[in-house]
Parts: structure tokens; sequence; C-alpha cells
């Protein structure tokens, strides 16, 4: 026993230290620890955010150079507080409590003391920086905007939060990331890829070298210069147009799908979402829940369509061949379901398609919409034929642009029908309101946009897209550059833009003809409702206006959403006609027009809602 | 005897772990040690350098026990003791002060700490007494004077202060029960550690529920033949108890709140995360960072030289205490696996070396090397790797330190010089 008994307490110890060392060394073990560990710091070396230009090379975003004034406590010496205050431009006691709390913060690590300082005083502080010990000047780039408009499509960026960081090891802390638009979607490319130079440190935090010989180390990559399909002029007179109006306007060039200009209203200057104010701005905007200008209305904004979806109905009839550009229906200002009649502005009397479209009479294709579904032996099946043609427009689902997702829109499904109604329970006379574009369906206006481009093209589209070049070469994704096609037979379009093309000769938008334009359009006004302190009130009309130029060679296709702006030839036709002009001819001969549209605004139709007060709907104002 | 057959019989197995653990130990603090900037391994103005000198200087000893007559140390060992003795109660006056303890004398190119030649000395004059013909170490007298030889220089270190090299001696008491001392004083021993650790880890009361569970088992199992001792039993559970008790009062009323956070870390008694958070860059930041740097080693290492928190110099004292933390970071638990099989197997070959000795005095030296050494590496390794409480002693072989690394060289080799010479009786 005494002989042993050394021998078993080194085995005993042995054992006791190799299962502490496994504990540690096997078990605890990580090897993302690398990243934890104190005495690697990680320097990081950005690249510049890169530029965004227009389609025609004008520059919509750049960076504007801020310089920061930082502060290491520990290394300050005692100063001429005043005379250095006033180069700052801050008072004495601010400075105390700023250099408190850097000091709080990290006596030996460097803290922003005054930031973003203007060009000015950076010339002036430089000069006499040196008379300062251990404060000294940071340059860092600010986003600077070349535009007051198109902060919808741009987007901003700000500082990443706990949730980026979680999901994306890319960033650490205090950096910038795109949040919305552009800015977000193509983060990759602005962004660039940091350098990183790994030092290693000692417990002091001093740097004792370079962590193994800089073989980690990478090199900064620089952001990309990208070109956007937006047409600066177009997008800048579009947002001019808008003042003081609530809705979305797409512009989409129908040979390509790129987006000529994208406008929600009421918007903002991108430039306040940067500097020293911005979070202040942001809170501001960001609680603006009536107006909601930080909602990008033409990608969220999904309202039901209206009259110009009676184009694509007008589509399907003649592609199921329920009637030809000849077949009659009676309008009797209006058309019964059951016993219930609906009304109708056209002015009654016996309607071919064309003066269906141009006079958009609610009878004609109400008749219409009856024939494609009475085609079927069972409303099942019209409705899935339906259905499939109107998806086929890019309706009723994410278009797949490479902006963020907006909304998806509606296009029921018999599926959808039976949810509400019961299984069987329906027939077309209970859904007969889609055939104008009111009832279930629901689109965003560049999904209006879309259709309109695939009108224009007569019968396919490109997904529309906001990217065009890269560095200056062209984009080749073929998402974007391979057409789309409906399942609309291509000859059935020229009947239906014919009829398009005598709304603006005789129909529903004579009167805002284009000089020297052949003009398509279809004016729409969509019933919306509301509901103030639990009731369901119907609220002024949203005008609706979709329209494409030339006829014989689309060069652009818009589609005008305005709420509450009552009939489409209104607000939303003269904003889609200005811009086609715009667009076109450089220059606005409808001075009348123009000016209509700059003066007047729906302020006062947006706030009786809110004024507690009964209210009008739908009055006369010009 | 010539030196050629001194070659023949020393033994290898110990020599050869000796220079591997020494080996492993210059690598390990040229690692804490080197800066980018240094060049020359023999630039005596680096730690590694003035470590490679005085591994020549051990090299050197080594030549000089081997050629010196074996019985030169039984002889003069009471003289060794003697000097030693004096050369601690001279610390009292000559002595130089390193952060704040008094250990060493100042001889100009290096300093010498007299504790390190004291726990050789001892070791010497303890098998010197027990192998004594007239010494039997069942009597009383005998086992209080061998107390004694080793009380003596603990005594003399504790004011330095230096209390680790103090425990050290302490070890020494091993001796004494592989020559007979009953066991029942190592019984007493360690129950006394186990209430004393039992109490602060889990309180008065766990402690009481616990004995009292474990008297119940001893009833149940109990054989009908065996009869139980009540009367000593219930005496033995009163004396713990009031133990227990004591433990308490003396550990908030008489420990300075120093000792007790140490002991408080070492248990884990602080749950709180916020106050844990505190430990840790106080009291607890030599064994937090320790701990860090050998769990983020992992299983193969960072290799050589690329020891980040090493290079840091993250964890304190880590050329001489906390060496085996670099081993850790840099090699892996491959490193430190091989040193602690490395260590264990040299320590079971003394004992059997021991063992196999017909002198009784190199017998006794034989085990009061292995204890000596034994206690060195079990606290300083566990302190490291976070197991035990923080007590300063060096790690045999490895840590930095000119003192440490010659007298452990000669404690070693004294033993294995007396080993050649082991199948006479006499010498």
């Amino acid at each position: 026993m005494r002989k042993i008994l050394l021998s078993l307490i080194i085995v005993v110890i042995a054992i006791t230290f190799l299962g502490r060392l496994s504990y540690l060394q096997i078990f605890s073990f990580s090897a993302e620890q690398v990243l934890e560990d104190p005495a690697i710091k990680a320097i990081y070396d950005y690249p510049e955010r890169g530029y965004i230009y227009d389609r025609n090379g004008h520059l919509l975003v750049g960076n504007d150079p801020a310089y920061d004034v930082m502060v290491i406590p520990r290394e300050v010496k005692p100063l001429d507080t005043l005379e250095f205050c006033g180069l700052l431009g801050i008072d004495k006691e601010k400075f105390v409590k700023k250099l408190k709390k850097a000091r709080v913060y990290s006596p030996r690590l460097p803290s922003v003391l005054v930031p973003q300082l203007s060009k000015q005083d950076y010339a002036k502080l430089q000069e006499k920086m040196r008379k300062y010990k251990g404060f000294y000047i940071q340059k860092r780039s600010l986003r600077y905007y070349d535009t007051p408009s198109a902060a919808n499509v741009l987007g901003y960026i700000s500082e990443v939060n706990e949730g980026d960081l979680a999901v994306n090891k890319y960033y650490v802390q205090g950096e910038l990331k795109g949040r919305t638009g552009v800015e977000r979607y193509y983060e990759d490319l602005l962004r660039g890829r940091k350098g990183v130079q790994y030092i290693q440190k000692d417990r002091f935090n001093r740097d004792i070298g370079p962590y193994k010989n800089g073989e980690l180390d990478t090199l900064p990559e620089q952001g990309k210069q990208i070109s956007i399909t937006i047409d600066k002029t177009l997008q800048e007179y579009g947002e001019l147009l808008m003042n003081g109006k609530r809705g979305g306007i797409v512009a989409i060039e129908p040979a390509t799908g790129e987006i000529l200009s994208m406008i929600s209203g009421p918007t903002y200057d991108p430039a306040l979402l940067v500097g020293r104010e911005r979070s202040k701005n942001y809170t501001k905007l960001y609680n603006d829940t009536i107006a909601n200008p930080t909602w990008d209305r033409s990608i969220h904004a999904q309202q039901p369509p209206g009259s110009p979806f009676k184009t694509l109905n007008a589509l399907i009839a003649l592609q199921e061949g329920v009637l030809d550009v000849n077949t009659t229906i009676q309008c009797y200002h209006g058309f019964y379901v059951g016993k219930k009649k609906r009304g109708c502005h056209c002015g009654g009397g016996l309607r071919n398609l064309n003066k269906g479209i141009s006079q958009s009479c609610n009878a004609y294709f109400a008749g219409a919409f009856r024939k494609i579904y009475e085609k079927f032996e069972t409303t099942d099946e019209g409705m899935d034929v339906w259905e499939k043609h109107m998806r086929s427009f890019g309706l009723g689902d994410y278009l797949g642009y490479d902006l963020p997702f907006g909304q998806k829109g509606r296009i029921p499904s018999k599926e959808y029908y039976d949810k509400w109604y019961g299984d069987n329970r329906w027939s077309s006379s209970y859904i007969i309101s889609n055939s104008i574009g009111q009832g279930e369906i629901l689109a965003t206006p560049v999904q209006l946009a879309n259709m309109t481009a695939a009108i224009a093209n007569r019968g396919h589209y490109f997904t529309p897209h906001i990217l065009k070049k890269i560095e200056g070469k062209d984009i080749t994704e073929p998402k974007f550059t391979e057409a789309k096609h409906t399942t609309i037979d291509p000859k059935h379009f020229e009947p239906v833009v014919q009829g398009m093309a005598d709304v603006y000769v005789s129909g529903t938008a004579r009167w805002l003809q284009i000089p020297g334009i052949e003009v398509a359009g279809k004016t729409g006004t969509a019933e919306n409702f509301t509901k103030i302190d639990g009731v369901r009130t119907q609220l002024t009309d949203h005008s609706v206006f979709v329209a494409f130029a030339p006829v014989d060679d689309p060069k652009i296709a818009i589609a005008v959403y305005i709420e509450n702006g009552y009939f489409g030839s209104r607000y939303a036709g003269h904003i889609a006609t200005l811009m086609i002009e715009k667009y076109l001819k450089g220059e606005i001969t409808l001075k009348t027009l123009e000016k209509r549209m700059l003066e007047k605004t729906l302020e006062a139709e947006y706030a009786k809602p809110y004024s507690g007060e009964e209210f009008k709907i739908n009055e006369r104002v010009w | 005897m010539s030196g050629r057959s001194i070659l023949k019989r020393i033994d290898w197995l110990s020599v050869f772990i000796y220079f591997a653990l020494v080996l492993i130990g210059w690598i390990n603090i040229y690692s804490s040690t080197f800066t980018d900037d240094q060049s020359s391994i023999f630039d005596i103005g680096t730690r590694y350098g003035k470590q490679l000198f005085f591994i020549g200087v051990s090299l050197v000893s080594i030549v000089i026990i081997m050629a010196l007559e074996v019985n030169f140390y039984e002889r003069f060992s009471s003289l060794f003791y003697l000097i030693s003795m004096v050369s601690l109660l001279g610390l009292f006056v000559f002595g130089k002060t390193i952060a704040g303890a008094t250990s060493w004398y100042d001889l100009g190119f290096f300093n010498l700490q007299p504790s390190e030649l004291a726990k050789v000395a001892t070791a010497l004059a303890l098998a010197k007494y027990l192998s004594d013909i007239q010494t039997d170490i069942k009597r009383r007298k005998d086992q209080l004077y061998a107390l004694l030889i080793i009380l003596v220089p603990a005594i003399l270190i504790i004011p330095q202060p230096d209390p680790g090299s103090a425990l050290v001696f302490f070890a020494l008491i091993f001796v004494i029960f592989r020559e007979g001392l009953p066991l029942y004083y190592l019984a007493i021993i360690l129950s006394v550690i186990l209430v004393f650790i039992m109490t602060l880890k889990f309180g008065t009361v766990w402690l009481i529920i616990g004995l009292a569970l474990l008297i119940i088992l001893l009833y149940a199992l109990k054989r009908k033949t065996l009869k139980i001792p009540v009367i000593p039993l219930s005496l033995i559970s009163i004396a713990i108890i009031l133990f227990s008790l004591s433990v308490n009062f003396v550990f908030n009323n008489v420990f300075e709140q120093r000792h007790r956070d140490r002991f408080g870390l070492w248990l884990r008694l602080e749950k709180d995360p916020k106050k844990l958070e505190q430990i840790r860059k106080s009291i607890g930041y030599n064994t937090y960072q320790s701990e860090k740097a050998i769990e983020s080693g992992g299983f193969f290492g960072k290799g050589f030289l690329e020891g980040t928190r090493t290079k840091g110099d993250f964890v304190p004292e880590q050329d001489t205490d906390y060496i085996f933390s670099t081993v850790g970071e840099e090699w892996g638990f491959l490193g430190t696996a091989t040193v602690i099989i490395l260590f264990s197997v040299l320590f079971l070959r003394l004992i059997s070396l021991a063992e196999r000795q017909k002198n009784a005095f190199a017998r006794m030296y034989g085990y009061g090397v292995i204890s000596i050494l034994l206690i060195h590496y079990f606290i300083n390794i566990g302190m490291v790797i976070g197991i035990l409480p923080t007590i300063g002693i060096p790690l045999p072989f490895f840590s930095y330190g000119g003192s440490g690394l010659l007298f452990f060289t000669i404690l070693l080799f004294i033993f294995l010089r007396l080993d050649t010479n082991r199948l006479k009786e006499s010498f």
C-alpha cells in the first residue's frame, strides 16, 4: 500500500489534468475564437462606395468627403479651449461634456468629438490642428445626391444593426449598408469589399506588428460604378408634377423593360437622410403615417386598377374567340346583374370593341366577361383560363424586378372564391366587377406599367428592371434581357391598341392629345373605401391612367395612379400625357395642362377623412 | 569508479526525459519572450538567451555531480542543511526584493534564490535523518524531529513572503509516510482538506446532511459480523461539524479579502455573471487569461511562435509560473498531453528507481526528489489550467529562472548519481 500510494497519486493527477485539458482544448474549443481573440485586431480599409448614374450618364449619387474631429482623451494636453471651441463651432460647455463622454467610453480609443464638419470649417481647422494634441481629423465619405428626386428608387444607407450583424458576417459594428431601393438591392456592387489588416496587439492594446506577417490581410476592392435605367430629367419632372398628390407613376421602355422613372408621391429629398440631421429627419418622415413619404407607392400600393383592366379582358375575349371586333353589346347606360343595375358613363347604345375601349363602356365589358365564362361548362374552368391569361401579364405575383419586392397584387383564383363563398356557391355574376377592374383585383403601379408595356409590344414584355450598366457594361442577365410572352396571340392586340389610340382621338382622353405624337391610352376611375371610426366610407375615386407612345413604335409605356384624383383623364391622364411628351420631345407644348398639374394639389381632398366632418366625394374641381 | 561505468549505469530514461522537458521548456520560454527585433538565441540580454546560459550551467553542474564521490552527499548533508538555513536567515538582512518578495541574493550577474537550494538540502537532510540507524519513525519523538527538519525552512520562507515555496516542503511528508509514519496521519490531513473545501463550496448544512447520509449508508451496507464503533464514529462526526463551523469563522474573520477571493475563484463560488466579469478583470485575470489561452490552442495548437495571446502578453508571468499556457496555446492538446505524460513517466520511473535502492538513504532521498518535483508539477499545472487556486510556484525544468533550473537539476541528478551506485548497500 505504502509503495503504490505515490504511483497511484501520480496516475490520478495525470488523469485529472488530461481530463481538464481535453475539456478546455477539445470540447470548449471552437474555431470562431480567433475572431474573439483580444490579441488580434482587424483594421479595415474602406473603399469608396460606387457612384450611381442615370441612363444618360448623368450623376445621381456620388460621395462627398466629410470630416470628423476625433479625440483620444488620454493624449489630450492642456489647450486653449476657447479658441478651439471657436474653430469647432461649439460652445465650451458642450466641448467639456463631449470630452468627458469620450473619456468614459475609453481613454485610449478614439471617439468622435464633432461629426461631419463642413468643408469651410475643415479648412479653417486643418491649419491649427497640430496645436491640439490628442485631437485629429478623420476623413469619411458621405453619400452626395445630385438630384432632389428619386429617393424611393435610390434608397438610403445607414449603420448596420444587431440583426444585420447576425445575418451577414461581413459587416462589423459601425459600417454602413443600403437600406432600400438601389442602395439595398445592389449593396454588394456598390459597397465593394473592405480591405482588412490584422494587427497583433498586446494586453495594453498596443500594436506589436502584423498578425501572421500579414498572410491573411486583404486589399480593398473598389465599389462598382453603376448606371440605372432611370431618366433623371423625366424622374425630376414627374416628381414636380406630383406636387401635393399621392400616388405612383411608373414609366417603362417597352422594348427593354427598363424603368424610365418610378415616382412615389409624396416623396422627400434624399439628401435629408445624410449628415448630421439624418436621424431627426428620418424620424420625422417615418412618423408621418398619413402621407407616408417613406412608403414607395410605385411598388407597394396595391389598388383596384379600374378600367385599364378592360383592355386585358378584351384581349382574353378575343383569344378565347367568344367575340370578334364587330360583336356588339347593348349598353343601357349600365348593365344588370340579376335585378340590380350597375351604371355606365359611356353614353349608352350599341357598343363594339373599339367603342367599348375608347368610351370605357362598363356594359360592354360585363358582357364580354360573361361570354368568356359562358364558353366553359363550369365557372371553375372559365376561372382557370381567365386567371392563366391574366397572370401571363405579370399580374397577381411579384414581377421579379431588381428592387425591394413590393406587393404582388391580386388576381383571384377559383380557390379564392371557394374560400370566400363556399365551394361552387358562386358564378360569373358574383365576380362581374372583375370585368371592369374593380372587385377583387389588385395591382401596383409597376404592374400596370408592365401590363401596358406588354400591350405596347403586342404580346410580350421584359421584366422591369432598374440596373442598366455595371462599370459601363450593359447587363446581360437573362432574367431581364429575355422576353416573357403572354398567352394572347399577337394578332389580337391590334384592335385593342386601336381602341386605346382612339381614347386619345375620340374617347375619354380626347382633350389630352399631344401634337405630333400618336398615343394609346386608357383611363380608369377606381372606387375605393376607407374606414372612418369603424364605418366603411367611400372616398373620392382614384384617378388611373395607362398609356404608351408612339403607337407604332412604342418608346415609353406609363402607368399613373393618383389617389382620390377622380376621373382617370384628370390628374392621372394629365400627368401621363405630360411625361410622355417630356420624354419623347424633351419639351412641353401642352402648357395649360402643365400649369394645371403644377398648381393643383389634392391636399384638400386628403384632409377630408381626417376632418371629422361630413364630406362630399367626387366633386368637380375643373 | 570510472566515468565510463557511470555512463553505463546511469538511468538513461530519466536523463532523456529531463533533457526533453528542458528543451520543450526552453522553446516555450523563447516563444513567450520572443519579439521580432531580436535575433540571436545566445543574446544574454534576452530572457531566452539567459535561460540558455543557465541550461549550460546546469549541464556543467551535472558533470560535477557525476564526478563527485557518491558518499559526498550523505556525508555532508547536515552541513548543506545548515548552510541553506543560514542563507535563508541571511535574506532578512541581505536579501534583494523583487516583486514584493525578499527571496533573492543579488550576485551581480544573476539573482540566487536560496529557497531553491533549501529544497535540495532539506531532502538530503531528511533522508539522512530517517536512514540513521538510531531513528525509529514509529516513535513520536523521531516523528517530531523529522517534521522539524521540514518545518524550519518552511517557517523561514513564509515571511519573505513566499507561501508557495514554503508549501513545497510539506510534500516531504510523503517520504516519512513511505518509511512508516502511520497512514491515519494522511487520512486526517486529507479529511481536513476535504471538509475545508466542502464547507466553503456547499456550506455546513449540506456537509452535515452528507455526513448523515454516509452514516446511514454505512449501517445499510454493514455485515452482521461487523460491529460499528458507535462512540468513535460519533466523536469523529462531532469533530467534523465543529471543524466545519470553525472553517466558516476562520474564512470570514481571519482570512484577508484576497485569500477569500482566491478561494472563491477556485471553488467557483460566485455565480452572478456581472460579478464574474468583474472577477475576470481583477483577481481572476491570470487564471481567466491562462485558461483562454490554453483553450484557444485547440487540439493541434496554433504553432510555434503563432500564439496570439502569448505574443500579446495577455497571460501575466507567462515565461515563469504560467509557462504551461504557452504550451497549451501553441502546441494544443497534443503538446500539453505530451508534457503531462513525460512528467508522469519520469515520476513513475523515479519511484521504481527509488524502490530498487539497496541503500536506505538513497531510497529516501529519491522519494524526497519525487515529492518535491511532484508537488511543483501538481500545483503549477493545476493552477494554470484552473483547477487549483493561484499559488505561485514554478514548473520544474520549464519555468524561466536560473536558480530554479539549476537546483531542480541538482536535485534530480544527485539522485541519479546515487542510483549509479545502487548495488552497494553502503558507500
